[in-house]
């Protein structure tokens, strides 16, 4: 069974990680951008923690999935909302839990949807390593081997929490 | 979300997804507000520096529009462009119809071109119907406008306009004034409306230009003074003067008629002082409306424009989602982890 840190440590992690690597990159003036739903709570937690200037933006990344001919419309998309451009900017890009790294190719379409940044660094909390796409975090809270019974899930947005849900028959 | 008690239709699949749009009688308030729950998220989309989403990537739209129209044939073409979906407009004009193909036949034509979806305006009510059910039942068929019948994604853009500028239909009164009579724009609106919750819809218009049965039609009250009619409303949605459907005598003169039944000043002035101004267009400025009124602060008819390509890009996705969706337990997407 696998062992997850506690939330505590793992949202300190990504805290004190992401500030290092905003110093030791020179991102100038960074810009952040949480994935609906449990991206954009980990992101809020971020964005106040780390005092962004720039409002933090979301995106539902439904419009951009590569299943719509197979499972349709997600039936609860939600707005995403950027107040800024991305144009020339350098984008942390939030998710909770980054797994076959699909959503992260969904999400940098979108980004561009907007405008061409100049940089994205991926923050994650916790990465399942079972990648379908050639995409990596630059910042991961902890990374775990899930077996096929295990989920994760993320619940918010206060207090975060994330845990792990053992099925008993196929979901998705 | 889809219903589970969904009874079935034309319009749905057996999960309670629409399949085709055609109509909104018949269509449950759950599944009008997923359409505008939607479109409000394409609204987004439409404030980006690239106005497009690959959702309908490698899907094929055919506008058939057999009946004059600018905005709402345009509107669809952006929508199903700013879906990354192809596009082919078919003008009936020029096309092979005037040499005397038949219907049936050109659409079997286009089926047998792997269109996925088409786009229908007809002179004839039921059109869009009737290709639904025994013409090509295995494409999506969205109703852009059936003779004086039905033109629901009209009524959903002006629903999408009013969620979004007055925030919800409960406890407020609607006005639609005009040619009621003739109007698709009128019966799909007041479906529309009551399906969704509003206290009131009141029907203006004179005699002539109401069904004999006003009541018929579901509105709760019917007026036959403007004025009147008008007394604390806070939506008011002008329809245009049908000049082209008239085939007899109705109605004095224009001029007469704008005496009577166009927007003015001193009759707005009757509505709430936050009424809102709809028209679905085209305006004929002067006959229905006057100039003051369809250019001031309270008219909302170049938004409902827009949002009408975000309506229709909600209804093209939904209706293509419903269509492609395995309908039998076919073999689930595996995500689970390796």
């Amino acid at each position: 069974m696998t062992e997850l840190n506690n939330i505590g440590q793992l949202l300190q992690k990504v805290t004190t990680e992401l500030k290092d690597y905003i110093s030791s990159q020179s991102l100038d003036n960074p810009a952040m951008v949480g994935i609906h739903t449990g991206g954009a709570w980990l992101a809020q937690h971020l964005h106040k923690n780390l005092a962004f200037e720039e409002p933090l933006g979301t995106l539902d990344i439904s419009f951009y999935r590569d299943d719509f001919s197979s499972k349709g419309l997600h039936p609860q998309v939600k707005p995403s909302s950027l107040s800024f451009s991305p144009e020339n900017r350098h984008i942390i890009l939030v998710d909770d839990v980054l797994m076959t790294g699909r959503t992260i190719r969904a999400a940098l379409n979108e980004i561009f949807g907007y405008g061409r940044p100049q940089t994205v660094t991926l923050v994650t909390l916790i990465d399942i390593q079972s990648r379908e796409l050639p995409i990596q975090a630059d910042i991961v809270g902890q990374s775990v081997a899930l077996s096929k019974q295990e989920r994760i899930k993320l619940r918010g947005p206060d207090p975060l929490n994330v845990e792990i849900h053992h099925i008993t028959q196929q979901q998705d | 979300m889809p219903s589970t008690n969904a009874k079935p239709s034309l319009q749905l699949n057996a999960q309670g997804q629409l399949r085709h749009f055609l109509n909104i009688d018949g269509l449950e308030r759950s599944l009008l507000e997923e359409i505008l729950d939607t479109a409000d998220s394409f609204v987004s989309v439409g404030e980006q520096a690239v106005k497009k989403v690959p959702l309908l990537r490698g899907k094929t739209v055919a506008n058939l529009f057999f009946e004059a129209s600018t905005r709402t044939r345009t509107t669809f073409e952006l929508a199903a462009k700013r879906l990354s979906a192809d596009v082919l407009n078919i003008n009936i004009n020029t096309s092979a119809a005037s040499k005397g193909e038949s219907l049936k036949d050109m659409l079997q034509n286009l089926e047998a071109m792997a269109c996925d979806m088409f786009v229908v305006r007809h002179a004839n009510s039921g059109a869009a119907h009737f290709i639904a059910k025994h013409v090509c039942p295995d494409i999506a068929i969205i109703n852009a406008g059936d003779g004086s019948n039905a033109h629901p994604t009209q009524a959903m853009l002006d629903m999408l306009t009013i969620r979004r500028e007055k925030g919800g239909f409960e406890n407020r009164t609607f006005a639609i004034v005009g040619d009621i009579l003739h109007s698709r724009v009128a019966r799909s609106e007041i479906q529309a409306l009551k399906t969704l919750g509003a206290a009131e819809v009141r029907i203006i218009g004179p005699k002539t230009l109401l069904p004999k049965a006003p009541d018929s039609l579901g509105a709760d009250k019917v007026y036959y003074d403007m004025k009147e009619g008008l007394k604390d409303v806070d939506v008011v949605i002008m329809l245009r003067l049908q000049r082209e459907r008239m085939q007899t005598a109705l109605l004095p003169s224009e001029h007469e008629y704008f005496r009577l039944y166009g927007l003015t000043n001193e009759k707005l002035a009757y509505a709430k002082p936050d009424a809102l101004v709809m028209h679905p267009g085209p305006i004929n400025r002067g006959v229905e409306i006057a100039s003051e009124i369809a250019d001031g602060p309270q008219s909302v008819i170049l938004k409902q424009v827009s949002y009408g390509i975000s309506v229709r890009m909600a209804i093209l996705s939904m209706t293509m989602s419903g269509q492609t969706r395995p309908v039998t337990a076919a073999a689930p997407i595996n995500r689970a982890p390796q």
